[in-house]
């Protein structure tokens, strides 16, 4: 076979040219690209929808548009950044990374890889063509409750239920992916106790994302078969039951925000001891508790329902249980600390975004505790307060590290610094405004506004323009953003191999710009150690 | 076959011809759902896009791999990659298992007054629950009027069919061809097994004797399933049957197309044996469709005990 002897040589020479180098691409690296800069299309898509959603609240009364259509805004926004930005820019990161992080030469599987992205546009159109359609997006929120989403919810429902599953057959095959890569492409002398925590991180995702994708496309389904072809799962008239859609749902739903956060406490257990100069505090009860959070994150789902109905055994159970998971949690935060404690701190860039994700990551925690407790959560389901805490956690929590890993790996990817200056005015810019944004959330909340709807009464009015403004400044703030990236990439000055004096990793082995293929030869195991996290 | 170095694959056009045909597929489904005329036919083309994306691709892997030019680590990255799908469908069919197990042991009895609820009686108080009954009413047929008056939510306890008694316990009954679809199955776990041994052994005309033994167990569940729907559907037991209906179809239903899936894989397998394009430590497509092939069959023993028997 000629051409497979040819592809045989193919990786000692460099990437082909034009777009087809783009279609047919088998490498890391490139598909690495293709998820990250996917992921901001998708980012800046989902962040216009938002501006849009914050123009209506900026005063009370029913100011730009069409409740229905608010709510079409409310729920692509929340599908676009979680199944378009944040998961995509996760599986980016980990396909640029992995591989250079243990030392191997390429993922295991990279055809399947190629098509875990060439899926992801697909989908993304689908999805954002309902927008055009009669009947308008779906506008049922990002959870889809039955019956909105069944007997009451517009044809292009069924669009979005073929995205999803579009999406989810993505991210199965990604995560397949990083498991085989993980486990079988790691180099021969490196430990599982070796691995860096961004590839623990990953690892434990891929196994929730392996159970909780595969739930996601059987609710999914059972939404479309009771849409067009008269199955009851979710329709009390023929025994079915709505809440049954919700406890499903929810199965998927909770690991789902594991599944944004957990690579994100990977990229955090990196930059913190980089700058702070000093190992990873408790490396080994990191990948404990990382492993702990994934698992109770299985047997929680239920918190998302106590005023659904449930019997109260099963309110007190999803209660306790929820708790529990502040403990690894607060492991997790407790060795960033110590990390920190008494190092040589210095703080750039990405070392900002770190510490200010420990900080407000926290405070999304702590809210999360709050929801966690049933009897209150009576007063907090639904309101803004539900609302603050999930941006608080995704955006200040997985957004901020997917920020902060940009910022640091960049050099890496590129071979150019990014202009610091501007980067420490974009933080300041950044974190200044999205807490402008949401902090004010928490006191609508409390006070009693409910989410998704587009109109309130007057004395929600001052603390939602306040949060308007902020969410204003925080969006026109990625424009600085882009700037900045396109800058470095084009303009940036070069870098040595290793342009973080304090890092350490087997990524940072390699040449400035890291090569086409990382690894063709498995390091030794004395580079292993010396670049480990834990010496 | 180089063991010193890694290997990376050429890059291909088969992902993007994929990601064209699934999305044609789903786009043509969809708009067929909605009555777009063309709706059938893009879908069939999407169809046809897809399966020649699996032949050009499989059959490129194939060539590679008969060529020699995939090493032992290009196995075992396959082997991960074909046991953690696996675990990924397992998950698929536990939504619907779960769904099973909530409507029957929650939700039906629930509907039905369990634990004190306070609406069944009040609203719908000719209705008691019992799991096989179930029936459906149209979308849109329960007026407000009629929920308070009690009449219409009561649910027809008669099924469509007008038998009274004839639940659809009655129709499907486990000790029919159930359980001689379960020995079927099981039997075919077994034939694939000595082929697998025969494989090792490097006796070509056994393991294609036991292929096709697996591939005939294969193709009789299939015919023996489509003969139950066809009585089920005559006494009354359908799709639209409520909750009842709907957990048997869909997972008897998604079993039967992994099994059909199965039987294709396996005769694909069969022909390549055939081929000469495995030896005894070297099949990873062998090993990988017995997996599949095995999982189905777990799956069906859960089907058999949840669905059929208990
Ligand atoms: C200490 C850990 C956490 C606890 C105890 C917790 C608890 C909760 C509870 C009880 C709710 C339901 C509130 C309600 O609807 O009334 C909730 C909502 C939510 N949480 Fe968390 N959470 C935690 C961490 C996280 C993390 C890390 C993420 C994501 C990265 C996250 C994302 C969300 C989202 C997206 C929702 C809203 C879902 C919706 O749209 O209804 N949470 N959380
Ligand atoms: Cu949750």
């Amino acid at each position: 076979m000629t051409t497979a002897t040819a592809s045989h040589d193919d990786h000692h020479h460099g990437p082909e040219k034009g777009l087809m180098r783009w279609i047919k691409t088998t490498n890391h690296k490139d598909i690495g690209t293709l998820y990250l800069w996917f992921a901001f299309s998708m980012l800046l898509i989902g962040g216009a929808l938002a501006m849009g959603i914050r123009m209506e609240l900026l005063q009370p009364g029913l100011q730009l548009m069409e409740p229905q259509f608010f709510n079409q805004l409310t729920t692509m926004h929340g599908l676009i950044m979680v199944f378009g930005a944040i998961m995509p820019a996760f599986v980016g990161l980990g396909n640029w990374l992995i591989p250079m992080m243990i030392g191997a030469p390429d993922m295991a599987l990279p055809r399947m890889n190629n098509w875990s992205f060439w899926i992801l546009p697909f989908a993304g159109g689908i999805l954002l063509s309902t927008f055009f359609m009669e009947g308008g997006a779906p506008a049922f929120g990002w959870t889809f409750y039955a019956p909105l989403s069944t007997t009451f919810a517009p044809d292009s429902t069924d669009f979005f239920i073929f995205a999803v599953h579009l999406l989810g057959f993505s991210s199965i095959m990604g995560a397949i992916n990083i498991i085989a890569t993980v486990l079988n492409m790691r180099a021969p002398d490196m430990k599982l106790m070796d691995m860096p925590l961004f590839v623990w991180t990953w690892l434990i995702t891929s196994f929730l994302l392996i159970g909780a994708m595969p739930v996601l496309a059987g609710t999914v389904t059972m939404m479309l078969t009771d849409r067009n072809f008269g199955t009851s799962f979710f329709d009390a008239a023929g025994g079915g039951d709505p809440v049954m859609f919700q406890h499903i749902f929810w199965f998927f739903g909770h690991p789902e925000v594991y599944i944004m956060i957990l690579p994100a406490f990977g990229v955090i257990s990196h930059i913190i001891p980089t700058f702070a100069r000093k190992p990873l505090f408790g490396y080994s009860s990191m990948v404990y508790a990382t492993a702990s959070i994934a698992f109770l994150s299985y047997i929680v789902w239920a918190h998302h329902m106590f005023l659904t109905g449930m019997p109260v055994a099963g309110e007190l159970y999803f209660m306790y249980a929820t708790m529990l998971i502040a403990v690894p949690t607060g492991v997790k935060v407790f060795n960033w600390i110590s990390t920190m404690w008494r190092g040589s701190m210095t703080f750039e860039t990405p070392m900002l975004w770190a510490i200010s994700f420990v900080f407000l990551f926290t405070i999304g925690g702590f809210s999360g505790l709050m929801l966690g407790i049933a009897p209150a959560d009576i007063q907090y389901h639904d309101t803004y307060f539900v609302v603050a805490h999930f941006h608080y956690v995704l955006v200040t929590g997985a957004l901020w590290s997917i920020i902060a890993a940009t910022f640091y790996w960049l050099p890496k990817w590129t071979g150019r610094m990014y202009n610091e200056g501007l980067a420490k005015v974009h933080f300041w810019w950044a974190v200044i405004s999205v807490n402008v944004l949401f902090f004010p959330q928490h006191f609508l909340g409390l006070a009693g506004m409910p989410r998704r709807i587009p109109d309130y009464s007057l004395q929600f009015a001052d603390f939602n323009m306040i949060s308007s403004v902020g969410g204003f400044a925080f969006g026109a703030s990625f424009i600085l953003f882009t700037y900045i990236v396109v800058d470095c990439i084009r303009n940036g000055k070069p870098t040595t191999s290793r342009p973080w004096e304090g890092a350490k990793g087997l990524e940072w082995t390699l040449a400035p710009k890291a090569d086409y293929h990382s690894f063709n030869k498995p390091p030794s195991r004395e580079l292993i150690e010396a670049e480990s996290q834990h010496s | 076959m180089n063991e010193e170095e890694y290997y990376v694959p050429e890059g291909t056009y088969w992902p993007i011809i994929g990601s064209i045909g699934v999305s044609t597929l789903f786009v043509g489904f969809a708009n067929q759902m909605h009555g777009a005329e063309w709706g059938g036919s893009v879908m069939a083309l999407g169809f046809a896009i897809t399966v020649f994306m699996m032949f050009g691709w499989f059959g490129q892997v194939v060539n590679e791999s008969t060529s020699g030019i995939y090493n032992k680590q290009v196995d075992r990255s396959f082997r991960w990659g074909m046991s953690w799908f696996i675990f990924s469908e397992v998950m698929f069919f536990a939504a619907f298992f779960g769904a099973l197990f909530y409507a029957r042991q929650l939700s039906v009895p629930w509907l039905g007054g369990a634990d004190n609820n306070i609406f069944t009686p009040d609203l719908w108080n000719a209705f008691s629950a019992s799991w096989h009954q179930m029936a459906f009413l149209a979308p849109g047929s329960v007026t407000d009027t009629a929920l308070q008056s009690g009449t219409v939510m009561s649910f027809p306890v008669v099924p469509a069919s007008g038998i009274e008694t004839a639940t659809p316990a009655m129709v499907v009954n486990p000790w029919g061809l159930p359980a001689l679809n379960t020995a079927l199955l099981l039997a075919s776990g077994v034939t694939l097994t000595y082929a697998h041994h025969a494989l090792r052994a490097g006796n070509r005309n056994q393991i294609v004797g036991w292929l096709v033994a697996t591939i005939a167990l294969g193709a009789a569940f299939l015919g023996f399933q489509i003969m139950e729907y066809g009585h089920a559907y005559q006494e009354g037991l359908k799709l639209t049957s409520g909750i009842y209906g709907s957990t048997f179809y869909m997972l008897t239903g998604f079993h039967g197309f992994h099994v059909t899936v199965g039987v294709i894989m396996l005769t694909v397998i069969l022909y390549r044996v055939q081929k000469g394009h495995f030896n005894a430590d070297n099949h990873f497509g062998f090993e990988g469709v017995a997996w599949y092939w095995h999982f189905v069959d777990v799956v069906w023993l859960g089907l058999f005990v949840f669905v059929y028997w208990l």
